[in-house]
């Protein structure tokens, strides 16, 4: 390892840019002629619209165009997709209803888009958006995807009864019949409480359209510019691929948020070209983000685990409603059937497993991937419920996980995935050391002294990412395959660009891709530099989401470097006069065995394009090679969290005392990015768990936690100290062996938290978020009959 | 944001003067409310008349009471060493208000004459039965809270000054609301010079109030094994999705007990 390779704790390149606020994010940017973008939201949860004017608005001074649903339709601009394509049990397709990129006719959410209005200044095109009358006629709304089914709010046409599909994993049969042979089961009720994501950076961007060269370009706060760019061109019809360019600067946090195509951005490019081309800049308020991001989990479910004399689990059935809000975002289908409940065996042995999902619409925002993406949904009902089983058969919960490990892979799952490598009780052994497991009973007592009640939860995750080997998504109804590709540029000086589809907006891919690159060329990193974000630049990518950034993106990037090597090789051949299988590359030097000829790595980059000393037509000039990885499977990282609550029993605030996370992430580049990961994914967790909850009032079907006033994020304050470890099994299935710790905490804590709190307590339920107020309350009962 | 005429008079009689020649005036002390609603096109006075030119910053301890200019910040409050020693309860108070952008900014007078119901300050003057000074007279602290963002406080007229009455001994805890992280419930208890106790409580109702069933507990016996078993009722107290009714009224005896516990 150099000091800057695999495995070094380098600082990240791109922070000093960032912490001394000259990073470029789409707001920092304005183009000449800009002008500025506000839309007219929807103040109902449900309402037709039966008019829209807009003379008032028009009149006044500096507004320069209004756009609405009628606008968009007229110029047949292709509404919101959803790009995985889900069937019910009874071979059904699921049913996507219209999501213009106006409202057409109705409006179903509140902050739903209704109009879209372009002056001079913002304030102006604000003033003009208060300005435009819309006539609605309310209808019944319905928020809670408990109720949505029986509602008499009807959503959309094409599903009456609000359910978009009944989808099904496993085998029912085997399960009952595993169900009825039980010693015991365990059942358990469950809400997965919905998240607002709260990127540090609002959505923004900044469209256009050059009347010379009909070219449109979009700056936007993207994970994935390139697929907004495909899906922009090929559904929204706005512009074939060529003549559409998708930018994605610096971009300031995204949590799966900013994966999606929004009606905004499109909206913004597509009105450029009815205004002459000016340039529209939009940035969301932090009000807009609460009402029109894609909003996270919001799952009610019911779980059974069955047992058996010796405390094996023999058998799993799951039913979940999950919300989808008022349209089908992105890739909202995939979230709540193959990112969860392919996952729900956890680390586990479990012979039969059968799941049902309802995906339900509500009048509410649309529900999408956000950190984790139904993977902290699936380790919620298995480490909430096996936690539970544990309890009720009397036998301590890290002994119950470990008689059910899985122990031997490959391990085939009844529920698609296939385990490729893992050591899930070497992480729970480590875990539980450095939790000083063992003397949890004092440290119990101790609390009990000062009036605190403590409780210890563990949370034994495993997780799918480094998303997804292309065919075998695309059996599963995915629109698209997840491949990952990348180029390397080597310069005549022999520093190297790498172009990546993958795209950082806090990851710190400028650092780790540079580690990778410096490892395999013993380039110093600060002579490598990372291209992303731009679809002109770029050719292809998938972007950043699943963790697959690391494990598919870096091996696109690995696969690239091999040509390098390759090409190199026979350069330096030519050059030193040997034969191309004499030449070995170490340490960024090639040498020729058996002799003291050397070139530096330097050296045959410019060689290579200087082209003096070799046969051009044998050796093609230049040095720079390109490469797409499709991965053969998923990745699994795995782990055991281990979580100790103190509950302050007068005022039912609750107190993370102690965090222990031991990860399997296979090979890791940079441990001290891994690091910040984890931390991160923990915080998000803890916040799920204790804090994050948002509302929307039943009755009038508004957005309660529309603020910071209301919707509480975790502070540094609220968390302790982590205590990190990691054990390694690599990863086969890449070349790299890395697996993926994106979203790795935020899957693993919040069961790990609440286990904790209902152990504190000795209750067996507790809702998410465990605020103050709802531990006090679920307090009550237990008060009363100790009086 | 509307646009208004701006003024920043450098006497109090010409603020006064100022106020009353407005239309829709406003006066901004440290503008942790008026900014926000003025930004958010809640508010859209035609006249701001800043009062941070009347300087009239200060804390002055003397032996039986202490007095704090209007345009006094939290954190100047919060960092007095002689008021540490003259009412510890209130510094503590001044000194957990917001965060530190705020308590560099807010004023005790401005927070006084919005009389946010979740506001810290209330607590102190009801609960040590402080004075308010102002442009045309001294208001008992009984009088001058009168519910939701309302006061005493007529027309042009503009708090200069609080008067408190160095006491015994002074507490105060707060339960902050987890969001927000303003009271949802705080309670500041005093124990006068004469002996006399008196309990006043932030954020859990519609405004500012005194517990009198605490009081007379304390005042048998101040301390905070006195309020064991003593219920505050809920009827008329706040209730939201933070905190209900029942519970807010838990946390007042919480508090108090924390706040005894805390008086020096």
């Amino acid at each position: 390892m150099n000091d800057t390779g695999i495995g070094a704790r380098v600082r990240r390149k791109e922070d000093h840019r960032f912490i001394t606020g000259k990073g470029q994010y789409t707001d920092d940017i304005n183009l000449p002629k800009q002008t500025y973008a506000y839309f007219v939201r929807s103040p109902h949860a449900h309402a037709t619209i039966k008019s829209i004017n807009t003379a008032k608005a028009k009149k006044i001074p500096g507004v320069v165009g209004i756009f609405t649903g009628e606008d968009v339709a007229k110029d047949k601009l292709g509404g919101l997709i959803c790009g995985w394509m889900i069937h019910s049990k009874d071979g059904s397709p699921m049913k996507a209803g219209p999501h213009p990129v106006l409202a057409q006719g109705k409006v179903r959410y509140v902050g739903d888009h209704v109009a879209l209005v372009v002056a001079e200044t913002k304030e102006i095109a604000k003033a003009a958006a208060a300005a435009v009358q819309v006539s609605y006629g309310v209808l019944p709304h319905v928020v809670d995807v408990a109720d949505a089914m029986k509602s008499k709010a009807q959503i959309h046409e094409v599903a009456p009864d609000n359910r978009v599909f009944n989808w099904s994993i496993g085998d029912e049969a085997a399960t009952d019949a595993a169900f009825r042979n039980a010693a015991h089961v365990t059942k358990i009720d469950l809400v997965n409480n919905r998240l607002i994501p709260n990127a540090m950076e609002p959505r923004a961007a900044i469209g256009s359209y050059d009347t010379g060269s009909e070219n449109y370009t979009l700056y936007t706060t993207s994970q994935n510019p390139h697929v907004a760019r495909l899906v922009i061109s090929a559904f929204h019809g706005l512009a074939p691929e060529h003549k559409l360019r998708v930018i994605a600067p610096d971009v300031g946090g995204g949590f799966g948020s900013k994966i999606f195509i929004y009606a905004e951005e499109v909206a913004c490019v597509w009105a450029s070209k009815h205004i002459g081309g000016r340039p529209i800049k939009w940035t969301a308020e932090r009000s807009e983000s609460f009402l029109a991001d894609a909003h996270g989990r919001d799952h009610v479910t019911h779980a059974e685990l069955a047992t058996d004399a010796s405390g094996k689990i023999v058998g799993m059935k799951v039913h979940t409603k999950a919300a989808m809000g008022a349209y089908l975002s992105t890739f909202a289908s995939c979230v709540p059937t193959y990112l969860y409940a392919t996952l729900l065996s956890g680390q586990y042995n479990i012979p039969a497993i059968y799941a049902e999902v309802d995906a339900i619409y509500t009048n509410t925002a649309p529900v999408d991937a956000y950190r984790g993406a139904g993977r902290p949904e699936a380790t919620y009902v298995v480490e909430r419920i096996v936690e539970t089983a544990a309890r009720e058969l009397k036998i301590d919960p890290a002994e119950f996980r470990r008689r059910n490990f899985v122990t031997s892979f490959p391990h085939q799952t009844p529920v698609i995935m296939c385990y490729d490598a893992g050591d899930y009780p070497a992480a729970l052994d480590k875990a539980l050391e450095i939790a000083d497991y063992k003397n949890f009973g004092e440290r119990k007592s101790a609390s009990a002294r000062k009036g605190k009640l403590r409780g210890i939860g563990f949370s034994a995750y495993i997780e799918a990412c480094g998303i997804a080997p292309s065919a075998a998504i695309g059996s599963l109804g995915a629109g698209v395959g997840l491949w990952e590709s990348a180029e390397v540029r080597v310069n005549p000086v022999g520093t190297v660009e790498i172009l990546t589809g993958s795209h950082s907006h806090g990851q710190g891919h400028e650092t780790t891709f540079a580690q990778l690159v410096s490892d395999r060329l013993g380039v110093d990193i600060n002579n490598v530099s990372i291209v992303h974000g731009d679809t002109d630049k770029v050719q292809f990518g998938m972007g950043t989401y699943g963790s697959r950034s690391g494990a598919v993106g870096m091996t696109a990037i690995s696969k690239a470097l091999d040509k390098i090597e390759a090409k190199a090789k026979r350069v330096a051949a030519a050059v030193m006069e040997a034969a191309v299988d004499d030449v070995e590359f170490k340490n960024g030097s090639f040498t020729v065995k058996g002799t003291d000829k050397k070139m530096a790595f330097g050296e045959v980059a410019l060689s290579a394009y200087v082209a003096h000393k070799f046969n051009s037509a044998e050796i093609e000039p230049g040095l720079k090679e390109s490469a797409f990885h499709d991965p053969s499977n998923f990745v699994f990282p795995a782990g055991v969290h281990i979580c100790e609550v103190e509950v302050d029993a007068d005022t039912g605030v609750t107190t993370v005392a102690n965090y222990v996370a031991v990860d399997d992430f296979g090979n890791i580049i940079n441990p001290m990015i891994v690091e910040g990961q984890v931390h991160g994914g923990i915080v998000q967790g803890i916040g799920q768990a204790l804090a994050e909850g948002c509302v929307y009032d039943k009755e009038s079907g508004q957005l309660m936690t529309g603020s910071y006033m209301d919707y509480q994020m975790p502070r540094a304050a609220d968390v302790p100290s982590f205590k990190l470890d990691f054990t390694c099994t690599p990863c086969p299935s890449n070349p790299l062996g890395m697996k993926g710790c994106g979203e790795a905490g935020a899957i693993a804590s919040p069961a790990a938290v609440m286990n904790a709190v209902t152990d504190a307590l000795g209750l067996r339920d507790v809702p998410m978020p465990a605020t103050p107020q709802v531990v006090w309350k679920a307090m009550q009962p237990m008060k009363k009959a100790a009086e | 944001m509307e646009n208004f005429n701006y003024v920043r008079p450098a006497k109090v009689a010409d603020a006064v003067k100022a106020m009353k020649k407005a239309k829709d005036g406003k006066y901004l002390a440290g503008g942790h409310t008026l900014l926000p609603t003025l930004k958010q096109g809640l508010a859209a006075p035609t006249d701001i008349v800043d009062l941070s030119g009347l300087k009239n910053a200060g804390v002055k301890v003397g032996a039986k009471s202490v007095t704090i200019g209007a345009g006094t910040t939290h954190a100047e409050v919060a960092g007095s060493k002689d008021l540490r020693k003259a009412i510890p309860g209130l510094a503590k108070l001044a000194g957990g208000i917001g965060d530190p952008h705020v308590r560099h900014r807010g004023t005790i007078g401005g927070s006084l004459a919005n009389n946010d119901p979740a506001a810290d300050y209330p607590a102190a003057a009801l609960g040590l039965g402080a004075t308010i000074h102002t442009s045309d007279r001294k208001i008992p602290a009984e009088k001058y809270f009168t519910g939701m963002f309302s006061t005493a406080l007529k027309g042009s007229e503009i708090v200069t000054a609080v008067e408190f009455p160095v006491p015994k001994k002074s507490g105060y805890a707060k339960f902050p609301n987890p969001a927000s992280l303003y009271a949802m419930v705080g309670v500041f208890v005093a124990q006068l010079a004469d002996g006399s106790v008196r309990v006043a409580v932030t954020g859990a109702g519609p405004g500012v109030f005194r517990a009198p069933e605490l009081e007379a507990a304390l005042a048998k016996n101040f301390s905070a094994k006195a309020l064991d078993g003593i219920a505050v009722k809920a009827k008329g107290l706040n209730s939201d999705m933070h905190a209900s009714a029942e519970y807010r009224a838990h946390l007042i005896t919480v508090m108090a007990k924390r706040a005894v516990e805390a008086a020096k």
